[in-house]
């Protein structure tokens, strides 16, 4: 981690170094001290925001699917089980971008022939194509986490007398959630990232903001430079915050 | 034994798995009081047999009925959780729980039971199976015999009719063997029915009130403890017994 960083902040240092060069860098464009560079970074920094919000939520959407879509998938009833496997085979399988585009475009027009009219915008549809998309994910995570404790546990929870949603509640998931949570918060560093796709409907994430910035000013490898800076600083946080999520149910195994 | 009532009659009970016949025709009747020993090589149905009796596993063929109720539907398994109580090899306490609350679960959740209510009634039984200063730490903090024990008295909060034991004493160091089965002859002596799955022989002898030898899926032979271990009838039952009871 400590290594990562500082790699990366000598990656800076260097390219910041070769700005004194005439020619290939101008980091004019988001210098601080100037109005302009200081306007152009406060653009910029201002999609922190929307990306956060839109990664939370998404996440906690694709949280909240996953498990419905995970618990009915563990059935032994085919015909039970038989949807959720489908579900997941086939979100799986879409990238996100062309659903991205058919949520956006398409999906008001299917509703408007049920009668319904919404209009879906840029922050909503980012949310709905994350959160499905992820649900796959999250679901296969819940799947292999809940399938990890013993049997035995359900079977002492039937003997007594538990029904299969008290065992869920008070026995399997107080176990499992120890080794789900890991690979979830993992799983919500993909969200952070995917979320970049939102930019091409329109959203006003990091992404579209700089996309915005490059058309302006003409900068793009400055302006994408500090981008993939800003990824990188929320995805060090997050990753931060999972290692100690991951400390903190380690230490709460061996109590 | 003066109510001889059927608690549990199983008719011709047929179970496969895949090609494997693991049970053929198993037949058993135990009366209400009564303490049943099932012995026998590994892989010959016994704890097939139990599973089977409190719906823990499907059978493909055959009849079970539970204080002359058959289980057969969802709403007569689920009511048999409150009558059969069941005791695995591996105990399969809750871990994240502490004692306490592996004992209080099923009673304040299943049995409706208030807090109070429920941890009083914990409280007696785990006096009963002799571990009281216990009660707030986690199983791994127990040994096995004791996780044992706790596991039996987690059962009785349930206060079953019937008690199944399935291998109680097969994953337990030797010197915790007999405090588990002390407190099972315990309750035997109290009159509890019972099935106990076990190779246990001096503990068949002391508790028992009939034996079943089962081999391959069948019951070979059953009759009562003095008669099973001096004059065993069938061959198997015979080999079975000099096999195990030569140490």
């Amino acid at each position: 981690m400590k290594l990562k960083f500082s790699l990366w902040l000598f990656i800076v240092l260097a390219l910041a170094g070769c700005s004194s060069q005439p020619g290939i860098w101008g980091w004019y464009v988001i210098d601080p001290r100037t109005v302009a560079g200081y306007n152009n970074i406060r653009f910029l920094l201002n999609g922190f925001g929307a990306t956060i919000l839109l990664s939370l939520i998404a996440a906690g959407l694709s949280m909240i699917i996953g498990l419905m879509v995970a618990l009915p998938g563990m059935s032994t009833n085919r015909w039970i089980s038989f949807p959720s496997r489908i579900y997941v085979e086939f979100v799986r399988a879409i990238p996100l971008l062309p659903m991205l585009f058919w949520v956006f475009y398409g999906l008001p027009v299917v509703l408007k022939s049920f009668g319904i009219t919404i209009s879906i915008d840029a922050f909503w549809g980012a949310i709905i194509t994350l959160a499905i998309s992820d649900s796959a994910f999250t679901s296969e995570i819940y799947r292999s986490g809940i399938q990890s404790i013993n049997k035995g546990q359900t079977e002492a929870a039937k003997t007594v007398g538990l029904n299969y949603s008290q065992t869920m509640r008070y026995v399997i998931l107080p176990q499992a959630i120890k080794r789900i949570l890991p690979p979830l918060a993992n799983q919500f560093i993909y969200i952070v990232k995917m979320s970049a796709f939102a930019s091409v409907i329109g959203m006003q994430e990091l992404t579209r903001r700089a996309n915005e910035l490059v058309v302006t000013e003409y900068r793009p490898l400055e302006i994408y430079t500090l981008l993939i800076l800003e990824y990188l600083i929320l995805v060090l946080i997050i990753s931060f915050f999972v290692r100690w999520l991951e400390r903190k149910m380690g230490s709460d195994e061996s109590k | 034994m003066s109510d001889r009532r059927k608690a549990i009659e199983v008719r011709n009970l047929n179970k496969w798995y895949g090609e494997f016949h693991a049970l053929k025709d198993v037949s058993v009747t135990v009366s209400h009081g009564e303490r049943i020993v099932v012995c026998g090589p590994s892989g010959s149905g016994k704890s097939t047999l139990i599973r089977c009796i409190n719906s823990l596993e499907k059978y493909d063929s055959g009849n079970i009925f539970v204080q002359q109720i058959e289980m057969k539907d969802e709403v007569s398994i689920n009511k048999i959780f409150s009558e059969i109580g069941m005791v695995f090899q591996q105990f399969n306490l809750f871990p994240h729980l502490s004692i306490l609350d592996n004992l209080t679960l099923g009673p304040i959740k299943a049995l409706g039971l208030s807090k109070t209510d429920a941890e009083e009634r914990a409280m007696n039984y785990l006096k009963r199976v002799r571990i009281t200063d216990q009660a707030n730490k986690k199983p791994s903090a127990l040994s096995g015999g004791q996780q044992q024990r706790v596991a039996i008295a987690r059962s009785l909060c349930m206060e079953p009719k019937i008690m199944l034991f399935d291998e109680p004493t097969s994953a337990l160091d030797p010197e915790m063997i007999a405090e588990v089965l002390d407190v099972i002859v315990d309750l035997a002596e109290d009159g509890m029915t019972m099935i106990c799955v076990t190779h246990e022989m001096g503990f068949a002898r002391r508790a028992a009130d009939r034996m079943i030898f089962m081999d391959q899926g069948e019951v070979i032979e059953t009759a009562e403890p003095k008669e099973f271990f001096e004059t065993p009838k069938s061959k198997r039952c015979q080999e079975f017994l000099s096999q195990i009871l030569q140490h």
